[in-house]
């Protein structure tokens, strides 16, 4: 008798890229699409290698990194204590969390203007951008995590004399530490599409910024070649984060 | 497990001191004059003397895990006072006072070990001794080979026995356990039953016990309180002449279902009183 093909999920995941690949190179061939849409794929992977051998490439790089690490370190800063806070009490609680998960259904964007106003059109207002949005996932993962503790694990603090400190260190943090790490995954990806959005919308520098320039001088291999280093970035991040989570979920 | 029969005599039968005093408390949930107040406890008193095993048995919601939360301080009540060794408690005092819960209080993101160190760490125990203990202690209900790992990787029966042994290796002369074996299946729970009242008998701790089974507060009992339906008061007390450590066959004796046919007749109008209350709610803390 035949073994049945084994199909596993990453080869159907590696089929799924072959697909799309092969997909661009049909429409290339045939014309279907016009090529101000979707360059030719060799003409963006000439015009990648051009792009990753000049200095404008890794300054713009570096400038959208600082900012999203920037933008994530101060959503971090503010989301986590702010969670932690609002869920002291019980009161606080009900009173503050529909405040912070309505303003998070707010778009954001609509406040761009503001923010260019506030803090200018070089990184600060993209940073700003990308924290306000970045601050919420973490903020609403906390409250949800700090507010959903056992309360049985309490009363065993409790019983065992544990302090207020001592509680939050050995008890309430580590209980509450899956849910926050997952607002703290979400709030990453989002400060990143923000940042990179908001250099798109209006900026001097930055990838996003290079992104908007090449659209405009109707360079579309140029373009392409330069979202292709994004998704090259964001996956590389991606499969960082998830190392990082499992490590320390494992813990 | 170590079988010695270190067999302890009753305590009341040397009159052994009052090791837990609990004078009228009344504990309501509440303002008093709202018809939403609840009362949960309505003039309790009772002494518990030294090395005594004590059994709070009723229905539920009728207040026996409130009561025994006001014993170890985590809860205030509304009136009345309880002293341990002639002092007031008034917050929990891990240095006298160690609880039970039921298994699933062990903390998951910590080792086995590490659950102990926690506990050690804030009766102010010092470190070089954290090991030693926490091996005796798993020595005690044969988890040696478990101090590294994490509780999720135990099975319940396991957990439970760790977690006992956490109560038990805080070293306190006052054990309180609130239905530490509700999550066992019953094969287990006997088991479990048969060790504690081995290992209680060469400790000679004193204990206050909640339960809603039978069977396991006479087993393990040197007197059980019988507690009405909310508001809880203390209806009746039987007492257990039975030395420790007790052995399965005691459950084969006639004056083993005789007790226990005396507590759950007694018991019985308070269950069905409980069962059709409005608002049954379970243990209220």
């Amino acid at each position: 008798m035949k073994q049945r093909p084994h199909l596993t999920p990453r080869l159907i995941q590696f089929a799924f890229l072959a697909l799309t690949i092969a997909a661009w190179f049909v429409i290339d061939t045939t014309g279907a699409i016009s090529p101000l849409f979707l360059p030719p794929m060799e003409s963006v992977w000439r015009a990648f290698l051009a792009l990753v051998q000049t200095a404008i490439f890794w300054s713009a790089v570096r400038v959208t990194l600082t900012t999203i690490l920037q933008a994530y370190i101060i959503a971090i800063l503010l989301g986590i204590p702010a969670g932690y806070l609002v869920t002291r009490s019980r009161f606080l609680t009900a009173l503050l969390e529909p405040i912070v998960s309505g303003l998070f259904a707010i778009p954001i964007t609509l406040f761009f203007p503001l923010f260019i106003l506030l803090f200018g059109i070089g990184t600060g207002s993209k940073i700003a951008y990308g924290a306000a949005y970045g601050f919420f996932p973490i903020a609403l993962n906390t409250i949800a995590g700090f507010s959903n503790v056992n309360p049985r694990f309490l009363d065993a603090a409790q019983s065992m004399g544990l302090s207020r400190l001592g509680t939050l260190r050995h008890v309430l943090f580590p209980a509450a530490f899956p849910v926050i790490l997952t607002g703290l995954r979400i709030a990453f990806f989002i400060s990143f599409a923000s940042v990179l959005g908001g250099e798109t919308i209006s900026s001097v520098s930055g990838v996003g910024r290079n992104i908007a320039l090449a659209a405009e001088l109707m360079e579309p291999a140029r373009m392409f070649a330069w979202m292709a280093a994004v998704i090259a970035t964001a996956l590389a991040l991606n499969a960082l984060v998830s190392r990082l989570e499992s490590r320390m979920r494992g813990s | 497990m170590n079988l010695a029969h270190t067999s302890r005599r009753s305590a009341r039968a040397y009159e052994a001191p009052v090791a837990i005093a609990v004078r009228n408390i009344s504990q309501r949930y509440g303002d008093a004059d709202s018809p939403q107040s609840v009362v949960a406890l309505d003039n309790v008193s009772l002494d518990v003397r030294r090395g005594e095993f004590l059994c709070l048995l009723g229905p539920s919601g009728c207040g026996k895990s409130t009561l025994l939360n006001i014993i170890g301080g985590l809860v205030q009540a509304s009136e009345g006072e309880v002293s341990v060794g002639g002092a007031v408690v008034r917050r929990p005092s891990p240095e006298k006072i160690a609880f039970v819960f039921q298994e699933s209080t062990l903390f998951p993101w910590y080792s086995v070990a590490e659950n102990f160190s926690i506990a050690f760490k804030y009766r102010g125990i010092g470190r070089s001794e954290w090991r030693d203990r926490t091996m005796v202690a798993l020595k005690s209900v044969g988890m040696t080979d478990f101090a590294d790992h994490y509780p999720d990787q135990l099975s319940i029966g396991m957990r439970q026995r760790v977690n006992l042994a956490r109560g038990i290796a805080a070293g306190t002369e006052i054990l309180l356990m609130d239905e530490p074996f509700a999550a066992l299946d019953e094969q287990s729970r006997m088991v479990l039953g048969e060790d504690l009242s081995i290992l209680l008998a060469q400790t000679g701790k004193t204990i206050v016990f909640v339960t809603h089974s039978l069977a396991e507060a006479v087993f393990l009992s040197d007197r059980i309180a019988l507690m009405s339906a909310r508001p809880g008061r203390v209806k009746s007390i039987i007492d257990v002449d039975e030395p420790h450590p007790r052995l399965p066959g005691f459950m084969l004796e006639q004056r083993f279902s005789d007790l226990r046919n005396a507590c759950y007749a007694s018991l019985h109008d308070e269950i069905r009183q409980a069962m059709t209350a409005t608002g049954c709610a379970g243990s209220a803390r």
